[in-house]
C-alpha cells in the first residue's frame, strides 16, 4: 500500500543569508585586503562600496523571501561572491593605474553597474511571476534577437571598439547588445524548440548510424550558422558567434535529445572557423598566437602579436600555486587586465588555488542552473534554465581556456567578474531568470490542485488522473513527481 | 528531456575539468620557464618592491632605500651622488634595470641571497616584510673624494688600491652622473634622465676606469715590456740597450720617434733604466721585436690582460692583440697599434710590482651584512697570479722610482717618500690629443697604494698633455691623500 505523507518542502531561504554572509565576507575581506596592500589604510570607498554591495545582496534576499521563496539557495551567494571579488579587483587595478596616471575609477562604475544589474534582476524577479510568461514572445524574441545582434552594424549607431565592432553608442553611453541578445535569443530557442522537437527529432535517413535530420528541418540551424558567421566576419567577434552557436546547438540536443545535431553544428562551425581563419587574416593570427604565443615573432608581431596572451600568462605563472596576495602582484601589467585578462589578475594575486574556487563557484552557478532544469516541469523552462546555464558555463569556458590557451582567445567578458556595464546587467538578469525557473522547480507541487498529479511508479495503471491526455508536454510533468 | 540535460550537465563539468587542468599546467608545469623568461618584467618589478638594503662607504650610506607611499613602496636614492655613481650604479623601478653594484651585489641587498636563508624563512613564519642585508664597501672616502677633486672637470677615471690585498680604495670615473633622477618612481621622470644622460656626448654613463672604452696604455704599457726583459734573464736594468733617435721598421714605412724627435741619449745606446726614464720609443720597439710578440702577450696575461675579471663589477678584459708581424710587435711594446686596457688593468701592473710581483685579487666588497647588522661575509685578501718573480719586481721598482726621480715622472714627487711610477701619453687617433697615463705606487719600500690614472683627449692641456704633465699631479694627489690618512 502506498501511505502518502505530507511533509513540509525546505525552502532554503535561511541556507540562502547564511551562505550570502559569507559570500558578503568573501567580497568585503578581499576589499579590504586591497586597501591594506595597497595604501596601508581601509579603502576611502570601503563603506559605499561594500555597504551597497550588502545592500543589494540582502535587498535581493527580501525580494526571494517574498516573490520566489523556493528559489535555489546556493545561486544567489555564489553571485554575490563572484562580484565582490570581481568589484575588489577592479578596484585593485584601480589603484594600480592611478598610481601609474592611467585612467582609473573603472570600481565606481562597477558598483553602479552592478547596483544597476540587481536591480534589474530584482524587477524581472518582481514583474514575472511565472517564466512560462516568457513563452508567448517567441517570435518577438527572435526578431529582437536578430536586432540586437546585427545592431552594431547600422552606420552611425555602431561603434569599433579595440577592433571588433560590437557595441552601439548612444550618447556617451555604450552597449554591447549582444550581451542582451544571450537571453533574447534563449528564450527564442526555448519556444521553438519546445514546439518544434517531434519535427526536429523525427527519424529521417540514417547514414553510417547517424540519424540525420530531414532536409527542410535543417533550416533553423542553418540560420543560425550563417548569423554566427555574419556576426564573425562584419563585426569580427569571434567569441560572441561561438557563444550563440553554441548556445543554439546545446539547446537544440537538449529538446531533441540527437546527437546528430551536435555533430553536425560541430563540422558545420568547425568549417565555418576554419574558413574565416583562412579567409580573414585577424581571425588567422588568433590561431597563431593561440598556437605559439611564445615565439618572439608572434610576440612582436602587430598587429595581431600574442603580447597580450603572453603577459597574461607570465602573471598567471607568478602568482603560482598560492598567488602574490591582493594587492601584492603586477595584474597591471596585462592589457586590459580589469576586463578580458581579469582572470589573469586573479590567478596572479590569488593563485591556482584561488583561481580553482573561483571556477568551482562558476561550475557550482552552471550546475545549479541545470539542476533547476531537470526539476522545472515544463519544457520550456528546462530548455531556458539549461540554455542560460549553459551559456555561462561556456562563456567561462571561452574566456579562462583563451586566457590559459586552451583554445584561441576571443574578446568575451567573464561574467561578473570583468569590468563592463552591459555584461554585468545580464548576467545579473540571467541569474534572475534561473532563480525564478528554480523556484518552480523546487516548490512543491499541491497535493489538491488543478494540475494533475502522475501515479507513484507502480502505484497502478498509469493513467491520468482526471482522465484526460494531456495537450502538450510543456503544461504536464515530464518526470514523477516523487512525494514522500 | 532530463536525460540530455544530465549529458549537458557532464559536458560543463568536463569544461571546468579541463580549464582547471590547463590552469595548473600554466601556473605550476610551466610557471617556472614563464618567470624565467626575459619578456616577464615582473621579476624585476618584484625586486622594487622590497626593503632594500644600504650600500655602506666608511659607515655612511651612499646608496639607500626609504619607505614611501606609493605602488613600489620604497625609493631608492643616493646620498653618495655622482662621485660613487661609477661604483653603486643606480637601481631604477621605472626603467626595469639595475647597474653597478646595485646589480652585482643584488642577491644580498634584496634580501634573497642563500646567506639570507634563515632570515627568510624567520620572515615567513613572522610574516614580516623580506629586508635586505647592507653591503660594506672598501673605497676609502678621503681618497675617492681627493681623486675626483683631482679629475675635475677632465674626462678621465682613477682607480687606487690596495696592493697587499687587492681592495680598491678609490674608483673614480669622469664625467658621472647623479643616480636619483633615474630611479624616480615615475617612468616619463626616469626616462627623461636616461635619454639626457645618453644624448650627452660626454658619456656620463660609461664607466671609463673598469668597462666601456679601453684606451691604449702608450707608454706605461713598457712596465710590461721591461718586466719580459727582465724575467727572460738576458737583460738587467744596467744592461745596454739600443736608443737611436729613430728606427725605421721592417716591412713598415713607418719610423718609431722619441718624443720631439731627438735621440733619448748622447750616444745610440744606454741603459735600460735609463731608457725607461725617459720612456724611449726606440729601445722599447726595438726590445719589443727582439723579445717576440708571444712573450710580451705571455707577460701582458701574466698581469691580467685577456682575463675576466669581477670585482664584482663586471672588468671589461684588457686586450692583447694577435697575429702581429714585427712591425706591429714593435707599436704594441711601445702601447700602441692595437693593445688597449682599463685604468684598473693599469693600475694592477703597478700593485703586481709593488707586491714582490704577486697580483692580488682586486675587490670593492668588505663586508656583507644581514638585517640584523650580523656579518654573513668578509672577503678574504685572494692572490690572483703571480706576475713576476721577486727580483724583477724589486729591479722594476727601482726603476719606476728612478723615473719619479730623475725622469719623466717628476711631477709625482712626494717629499720623504719614494714614489715608484711610469708616464704614459698615448695617441688617440688622428686629429685627437692624446692619452694621458700615469700609474704608480708609493712608498716604494712598503707600498700602501697602487693607483692608474687617466685622462682622456689630454683634458684641459689637450695637445700639449702629457703623462708626465696632465696625469702625474692628479696621482700625486691621490697617493698624497693615501699617505696623509
Amino acid at each position: 500500500m502506498v501511505t502518502i505523507t505530507e511533509q513540509r518542502a525546505r525552502s532554503g531561504r535561511g541556507v540562502e543569508l547564511v551562505l550570502l554572509l559569507l559570500a558578503l565576507a568573501v567580497g568585503l575581506y578581499a576589499y579590504a585586503q586591497v586597501g591594506l596592500a595597497t595604501t596601508g589604510a581601509l579603502p576611502v570607498g570601503m563603506a559605499v562600496h561594500g555597504g551597497s554591495l550588502a545592500v543589494l545582496a540582502l535587498g535581493t534576499h527580501v525580494v526571494l523571501r517574498w516573490r520566489a521563496s523556493y528559489a535555489d539557495p546556493v545561486i544567489l551567494p555564489v553571485v554575490v561572491a563572484l562580484n565582490g571579488i570581481g568589484l575588489a579587483m577592479i578596484y585593485r587595478l584601480d589603484q594600480a593605474y592611478e598610481a601609474a596616471d592611467r585612467t582609473a575609477g573603472f570600481a565606481d562604475r562597477q558598483v553602479l553597474w552592478t547596483a544597476i544589474g540587481v536591480l534589474a534582476a530584482v524587477g524581472v524577479l518582481i514583474a514575472l511571476r511565472d517564466h512560462r510568461t516568457l513563452r508567448r514572445y517567441t517570435y518577438t524574441a527572435m526578431v529582437a534577437g536578430l536586432v540586437l545582434l546585427l545592431l552594431p552594424l547600422l552606420p552611425g549607431l555602431g561603434k569599433t571598439i579595440n577592433g571588433a565592432r560590437i557595441w552601439i553608442g548612444i550618447g556617451p553611453l555604450s552597449f554591447q547588445p549582444a550581451e542582451l541578445a544571450k537571453i533574447v535569443l534563449a528564450v527564442f530557442f526555448a519556444g521553438y524548440l519546445v514546439t518544434q522537437r517531434d519535427n526536429l527529432a523525427l527519424a529521417g535517413p540514417k547514414v553510417l548510424g547517424l540519424q540525420l535530420p530531414r532536409l527542410r528541418h535543417l533550416g533553423p540551424i542553418l540560420l543560425a550558422w550563417g548569423v554566427a558567421l555574419v556576426v564573425l566576419v562584419f563585426q569580427r567577434d569571434l567569441g560572441a558567434a561561438l557563444l550563440f552557436f553554441a548556445l543554439f546547438v546545446a539547446m537544440l540536443y537538449v529538446a531533441t535529445e540527437r546527437l546528430s545535431w551536435v555533430i553536425i553544428g560541430l563540422l558545420l562551425f568547425g568549417g565555418g572557423a576554419a574558413l574565416a581563419a583562412t579567409a580573414f587574416p585577424h581571425v588567422g593570427a588568433r590561431f597563431d598566437v593561440w598556437l605559439d604565443a611564445l615565439s618572439p615573432e608572434i610576440y612582436n608581431r602587430q598587429p595581431g602579436g600574442s603580447y597580450q596572451v603572453v603577459q597574461g600568462l607570465f602573471g598567471l605563472a607568478s602568482g603560482g600555486l598560492m598567488g602574490t596576495g591582493w594587492g601584492e602582484g603586477r595584474p597591471d601589467v596585462v592589457p586590459f587586465a580589469n576586463s578580458d585578462f581579469i582572470i589573469a589578475s586573479l590567478g596572479e594575486e590569488l593563485g591556482l588555488t584561488g583561481l580553482i574556487a573561483i571556477l568551482v563557484c562558476y561550475l557550482l552557478l552552471a550546475e545549479r542552473g541545470l539542476r533547476a532544469a531537470i526539476g522545472v516541469r515544463d519544457g520550456f523552462g528546462k530548455l531556458l534554465a539549461s540554455g542560460l546555464a549553459f551559456v555561462v558555463a561556456f562563456q567561462c569556458f571561452v574566456v579562462v581556456g583563451g586566457v590559459t590557451r586552451l583554445i584561441p582567445l576571443t574578446g568575451l567578458t567573464m561574467p561578473f567578474l570583468a569590468q563592463g556595464g552591459s555584461s554585468l546587467l545580464v548576467n545579473w538578469m540571467i541569474v534572475a531568470l534561473l532563480l525564478r525557473v528554480s523556484d518552480s522547480a523546487r516548490r512543491p507541487a499541491p497535493l489538491t490542485g488543478d494540475l494533475p498529479i502522475a501515479p507513484i511508479a507502480g502505484g497502478g495503471p498509469s493513467v491520468p488522473v482526471d482522465g484526460g491526455m494531456p495537450e502538450a508536454d510543456d503544461s504536464s510533468p515530464t518526470e514523477v513527481v516523487r512525494l514522500r | 528531456m532530463n536525460t540530455p540535460i544530465r549529458r549537458l550537465t557532464t559536458v560543463v563539468a568536463l569544461m571546468f575539468v579541463a580549464l582547471m587542468v590547463m590552469a595548473t599546467s600554466v601556473q605550476f608545469v610551466q610557471a617556472p620557464a614563464l618567470n624565467a623568461d626575459g619578456r616577464n618584467v615582473r621579476t624585476v618589478y618584484r625586486e622594487f618592491g622590497r626593503d632594500r638594503g644600504p650600500i655602506v662607504v666608511a659607515g655612511d650610506a651612499v646608496a639607500v632605500s626609504t619607505p614611501v607611499d606609493d605602488v613600489y613602496g620604497y625609493q631608492r636614492s643616493y646620498p653618495g651622488g655622482a662621485l660613487y655613481a661609477p661604483v653603486t650604479g643606480y637601481f631604477s623601478a621605472a626603467l626595469s634595470s639595475m647597474t653597478g653594484m646595485e646589480a652585482a651585489a643584488n642577491p644580498v641587498l634584496n634580501g634573497t641571497s642563500d646567506s639570507l636563508l634563515v632570515q627568510r624563512i624567520q620572515d615567513l613564519i613572522t610574516g614580516a616584510q623580506p629586508q635586505g642585508g647592507s653591503v660594506e664597501l672598501t673605497i676609502d672616502p678621503v681618497v675617492q673624494q681627493a681623486a675626483w677633486d683631482a679629475l675635475g672637470d677632465q674626462r678621465g677615471a682613477v682607480v687606487a688600491l690596495d696592493p697587499q690585498t687587492g681592495a680598491i680604495l678609490a674608483l673614480v670615473s669622469t664625467p658621472s652622473y647623479d643616480p636619483d633622477p633615474l630611479a624616480a618612481h615615475s617612468s616619463a621622470e626616469a626616462q627623461a634622465a636616461y635619454d639626457a644622460l645618453l644624448a650627452d656626448p660626454a658619456d656620463p654613463l660609461t664607466n671609463r676606469a673598469i668597462g666601456g672604452d679601453l684606451y691604449p696604455p702608450g707608454s706605461s704599457f713598457k712596465l710590461v715590456v721591461a718586466a719580459a726583459l727582465l724575467e727572460s734573464g738576458d737583460y738587467g736594468p744596467d744592461s745596454e740597450v739600443p736608443a737611436p733617435a729613430e728606427l725605421q721598421l721592417p716591412q713598415s714605412t713607418q719610423v718609431v720617434r722619441n718624443p720631439g724627435g731627438i735621440s733619448c741619449t748622447a750616444n745610440d745606446t744606454a741603459p735600460l733604466i735609463y731608457t725607461l726614464q725617459e720612456s724611449c720609443n726606440t729601445t722599447f720597439a726595438a726590445l719589443g721585436m727582439e723579445l717576440g710578440q708571444d712573450a710580451l702577450r705571455e707577460q701582458a696575461e701574466a698581469f691580467g690582460f685577456g682575463a675576466p675579471l669581477e670585482i664584482p663589477l663586471r672588468v671589461t678584459p684588457s686586450v692583447y692583440p694577435t697575429d702581429l708581424d714585427e712591425a706591429q710587435t714593435a707599436m704594441t711594446a711601445i702601447g700602441q697599434y692595437d693593445v688597449r686596457a682599463t685604468p684598473l688593468q693599469m693600475a694592477m701592473v703597478s700593485a703586481a710590482i709593488a707586491n714582490d710581483g704577486v697580483q692580488m685579487r682586486p675587490y670593492l666588497v668588505a663586508t656583507e651584512r644581514g638585517p640584523d647588522l650580523e656579518v654573513l661575509r668578509t672577503t678574504e685578501p685572494d692572490e690572483l697570479r703571480r706576475s713576476v718573480s721577486t727580483e724583477t719586481a724589486e729591479e722594476l721598482t727601482a726603476m719606476m722610482v728612478n723615473v719619479v726621480e730623475q725622469g719623466t715622472g717628476s711631477a709625482a714627487q712626494i717629499p720623504g717618500v719614494d714614489v715608484a711610477a711610469k708616464t704614459g701619453s698615448a695617441q688617440a687617433g688622428e686629429g685627437r690629443s692624446p692619452h694621458a697615463w700615469f700609474t704608480a705606487f708609493a712608498p716604494a719600500e712598503d707600498p700602501e697604494v697602487a693607483i692608474a690614472v687617466l685622462v682622456e683627449y689630454g683634458g684641459n692641456e689637450g695637445d700639449l698633455a702629457s703623462g708626465g704633465t696632465t696625469a702625474a699631479p692628479i696621482a700625486r694627489q691621490v697617493l698624497e691623500a693615501v699617505l696623509d690618512r
